[in-house]
Order: C-alpha cells, then structure tokens, then sequence
C-alpha cells in the first residue's frame, strides 16, 4: 500500500481493524460451526456482564492486590539486598554466587516446593511473587550502585560527607537509573507471576482463575476478555512505572542539559 | 664461623617472617574470594542436615539432603530423569527454533522497512503486552494441551525478545556508518552484509540470549500445567505424591540445565562477537 492510501499515524489500526472484519465474517456468514467461535459482539456482552455483576472487578481486584503486597515484599526485600550486595564487597563474596546460583532455577519450578511450605493459599502465592519481584530488582540495584562512578565518591570524600549523605546525595541519585529499571523489570515479572501464581495454586479468586474456569467450561468469550484485561493491566502497570521513572528522573536530563 | 652464625641465622629467619607476612597477605584475599562463598551454602546445608537429622521439620516438608542426593542418582541410574529430560529439552528447541526464525524474520522486517514497521509494530507491541500465561488458557481451547500448545508457546516466549531486540539493534546502527557505505557507494546487500547486520549484532545475541532464558521459563511453566512427561511433570508428579526428593531434584535439573543453556549461548558469543574487542 503506498503511503497515500493510509496516512502513516493510522497505519497500525490496519491489521487489527482487518482482524477483526475476518472474525466479525466468519461468524457473521457461519463459515465455521466450532463451539469455539463466538462474535466479537458476545465478548464485549461479557465483558459488559462481568463488569456490572461486579465479578470481574472483584477478581481483579484480588489479583491486583496480591501482585502490589507480593511486589512491595520482594521489591523491599530486593532493594536491601542489592544495596548490600553492592556497598560491600565482603557481602558479594559472601551472598553474590549463592544469590546468582539460586537465580538461575527457573522462576516457575518454586511454585510447587511453596505450595508445600505455604500451603495452597494467599501466602504462597505471595511468597512467590515476591520471588519475582526480587530477582530483577537484587540484579539491577547491585550493578547500579556498583558502577557509581569513583570520581563522584571522591568527591564525596573530599567534601567530609557523613555516611548517611554519601548514600543520599551520591550513591542513591547515581544508582537511581539502574535501581528503577530492576524495579520496572520487578513488577513486570510480579504480574506474569500473578497469573502463573493463579493456575497453578487453583484456590481463592483472580483473574487468572477467570480464565481458568472458562477453559474448563469452553467458554471462549469469557478466555478472550480475560486475554484482554491481562494485556490492559500489564500495559497500565508499565505506563504507570514508566511515568513514575520519568518524573523522578527527570532532573538527570535537566542537569545535563544546564551543563551543556 | 662464630660471628656469622647468628648472622646466618639472622638471614634464615628475617626472609621466613617477611615469607609468612607475605604468604599471610598473599593467601587472605585467596581465602575470601575461595573460601567466603562457600560459606552460606554450606552453613545452609548443615542447617538443613541438622534440620532432618533432629526432625524439626517434617521430612515432607523437606526431606533430608541426602534423600535428595539418592534421589537425583536412583533417576539418573534407571534412565527416568534422562527420558524426561530429553523430551523437554527437544519441545525447548523445537519451540525455540521456530521462535528464533520467526522473531529474526520479524524483526528485520520491521527494522529495516519503516512500512512494516507502521502497519505492524503496534499489532506486535500489544501481542507482547499479554504474558505468555495470558494465552495459555485460550490455546489450550484452541489447540488442547498435547505437544502444539507446549511449541506454540515456548515459541512465543523466544520470539517476543528476540524480533524486539533485532528491531531495535538494526533501527540503532549509527546513521555515521551508514553514511559511510553511502560514501563507499555500498550496493544495498554490502550495506545489509558489512554495515547494518555486523553493528546490529550484539543487541540481537542479546535477545537471542533472552529468548533462550524465556523459552526455557515457559517450558518449565507449560509442564508443570499441561504435561505428562517431561521435567516440570517430574516436578508437579512428586509434588502430588508428596516426594519432595523428586521434586528438589528436578528442580536442581531444571537450573542446572538453564544455567548450562545460557552458557552455550555465552561461549558462542565470544566466538561470534570476539572481532568487536579487537578494534579497542
């Protein structure tokens, strides 16, 4: 198509606007008779049903909370962790290669040793996110406040900086890049586990559930609203720690720019 | 003969001491950076022998360190952890192939023609915002829960990294060298084959490497909930059965295997990659 058919701002509305015709005719004109298919029309209905009954709030209301209590433990847990780990090189001897070989067991293997330790409710699942969360965070909170640049600790020194505002003045603001992005990363991971966290501790309610349940009764409309409202609160949560990281560094780019 | 002797002596035992000194300051820096990280895992350890030795937790809850070690040789010795282990690790490479090809096809697509980018980035972008769990459940009505849905989505999971990193390793080469091959009068294969794909390649073994390490999540994900053989059933099967020596022990395969995974990919990169430090 060349570009004066489609004006360029629009161009990514194409495919998902066709995909939907697609679907809107095979149903429309019953070119497939699997139970399987159901019109877009019944998905919105659903989703509209779900909304007023107040069960897809309430579910993900439930999902929402665990995620936020899981990430605020591990994220929490991950800050400490990572700033010891990077201050301290006797830290990093003594916890680095335990912490770096634990990591390296696949996030998902924990769920069914948790569900031993924390039984099959909220506490494990809890647990495990905050697992997710913590990796991430432990990683990128240590490399950031290792590489603080030297000169800006000599400084530090040479200005007679008391611990407490070495950390507040140098090495926090230095690291604070590096520390956002692990915690960014936490609470992207945090999100996936909720779901993972849902189907494989199948008790209590969230939208994982939602999604499990109407699997288990071929319900495709209720899989599909459930495939979107996971998509819609994965990509919320990222604007929102995108916006957050974008205000609260945005003097790195005004400094810069006044030095410039 | 008489005055030397303590002189001699002297000599003997000035360099010893300054030896012991430096043997002492040469051996201390080897004995934290050698020793100090052994020190937790072990201390855990003993712990944990302590802990079942003197049955302060049931051996349900955690079996003893033993049981997991006997455990692990018992399947490795009646070829149980190998069959399993070669099923997944056959869908990890399957799945990851596809998702390989695909997320490179993909992704220079989209890097290299801005019309493919406009039309498709947005559909890809909301694509990747759904976790692969978030599909799980729909390709599970769609397509059951035999081998398709476990390649489906392992692929999934290579291919988002992977056509996202190339994307943008081939939109990023530095338009200084591309002006270069212009200046050059580079015919557009040159430019693709000595410009673009060579700046572009370390962020594209980036997500080569990230594609890997979510293949093998998701993997281990889909076995645990839709599988009857392979290592995550192992672990699901000894959960249930209230084995936790089964399940420590394909856990521990299961971090075995994804560090040895990534290493692959590591030394591979030093191969593929070792021209860049050459220039420095």
């Amino acid at each position: 198509m060349s570009p004066a058919i489609v004006p360029r701002r629009l161009r990514g509305f194409v495919i998902p606007l066709l995909m939907l015709a697609g679907w809107w005719a095979v149903v429309r004109f019953g070119w497939s008779t699997s139970p399987l298919l159901v019109a877009p029309a019944r998905v919105w209905q659903t989703g509209v049903d779900q909304v007023a009954s107040g069960q897809l709030f309430a579910a993900l209301g439930a999902s929402l909370w665990r995620d936020l209590v899981g990430f605020a433990i591990g994220a929490g847990a991950g800050l400490l962790l990572g700033a010891l780990l990077g201050s301290s090189r006797r830290v990093e001897q003594l916890v680095g290669p335990s912490f770096h070989t634990l990591k390296q067991i696949s996030l998902f293997a924990w769920i069914p040793l948790l569900s031993v330790w924390f039984g099959l409710g909220d506490a494990a699942k809890v647990a495990f996110l905050s697992l997710a969360a913590f990796f991430p965070v432990v990683l990128n909170t240590f490399e950031g406040i290792r590489g603080v640049p030297p000169d800006l600790l000599e400084v530090a020194r040479v200005l007679g900086f008391t611990r407490a505002q070495r950390w507040r003045k140098v090495i926090l603001p230095a690291a604070s890049p590096a520390i956002f992005a692990g915690v960014h990363l936490g609470l992207i991971y945090a999100w996936l586990a909720t779901l993972g966290a849902e189907y494989l501790l199948v008790s209590g309610q969230g939208i994982g559930n939602l999604m499990i349940d109407g699997r288990e009764h071929f319900r495709m409309d209720m899989v599909l609203l459930g495939v979107f409202v996971v998509g819609l609160v994965g990509y919320t949560l990222n604007w929102i720690a995108s916006r957050i990281e974008a205000r609260a560094l945005a003097w790195r780019g005004r400094s810069v720019a006044q030095f410039n | 003969m008489e005055r030397s002797l303590p002189y001699v002596l002297d000599a003997i035992a000035a360099p010893s001491e300054a030896g012991v000194a430096r043997l002492r300051g040469r051996l201390r820096p080897l004995l934290s950076s050698w020793l100090l990280p052994w020190a937790l895992p072990l201390a855990l350890l003993a712990l944990w022998a302590l802990a079942t030795h003197f049955a302060w937790i049931a051996p349900q809850v955690l079996p003893a360190p033993d049981a997991v070690v006997l455990t692990l040789k018992d399947a490795l010795l009646s070829g149980e952890l190998w069959a399993n282990l070669q099923i997944s690790l056959l869908r990890v490479l399957a799945g990851f192939a596809i998702g390989l090809v695909g997320g490179l096809a993909l992704g220079v697509a989209m890097g290299l023609s801005p019309t493919v980018q406009d039309y498709v980035y947005p559909l890809f972008k909301a694509f990747a915002q759904v976790p692969v769990l978030g599909w799980l459940p729909l390709l599970m009505l769609l397509v059951g829960i035999d081998e398709a849905l476990k390649i489906i989505l392992i692929s999934k999971a290579a291919l988002v990294p992977i056509a996202l990193n190339t994307f943008k390793g081939i939109r990023n080469v530095p338009t200084r060298y591309i002006e270069v091959g212009r200046v050059l009068r580079f015919t557009r294969w040159q430019m693709l084959a000595r410009i673009v794909f060579p700046a572009a390649l370390a962020p594209i073994w980036n997500g080569i490497r990230y594609g890997l390490t979510h293949a093998w999540l998701a993997l281990v994900v889909v076995e645990l909930l839709a599988s009857s053989e392979g290592l995550g059933f192992m672990i699901v099967y000894g959960r249930q059965l209230f084995q936790l020596d089964v399940v420590l022990a394909a856990v521990l395969v299961v971090g075995m295997v994804g560090y040895a995974l990534d290493q692959v990919l590591a030394a591979i990169e030093t191969r593929l990659l070792g021209w860049r430090k050459e220039a420095f």
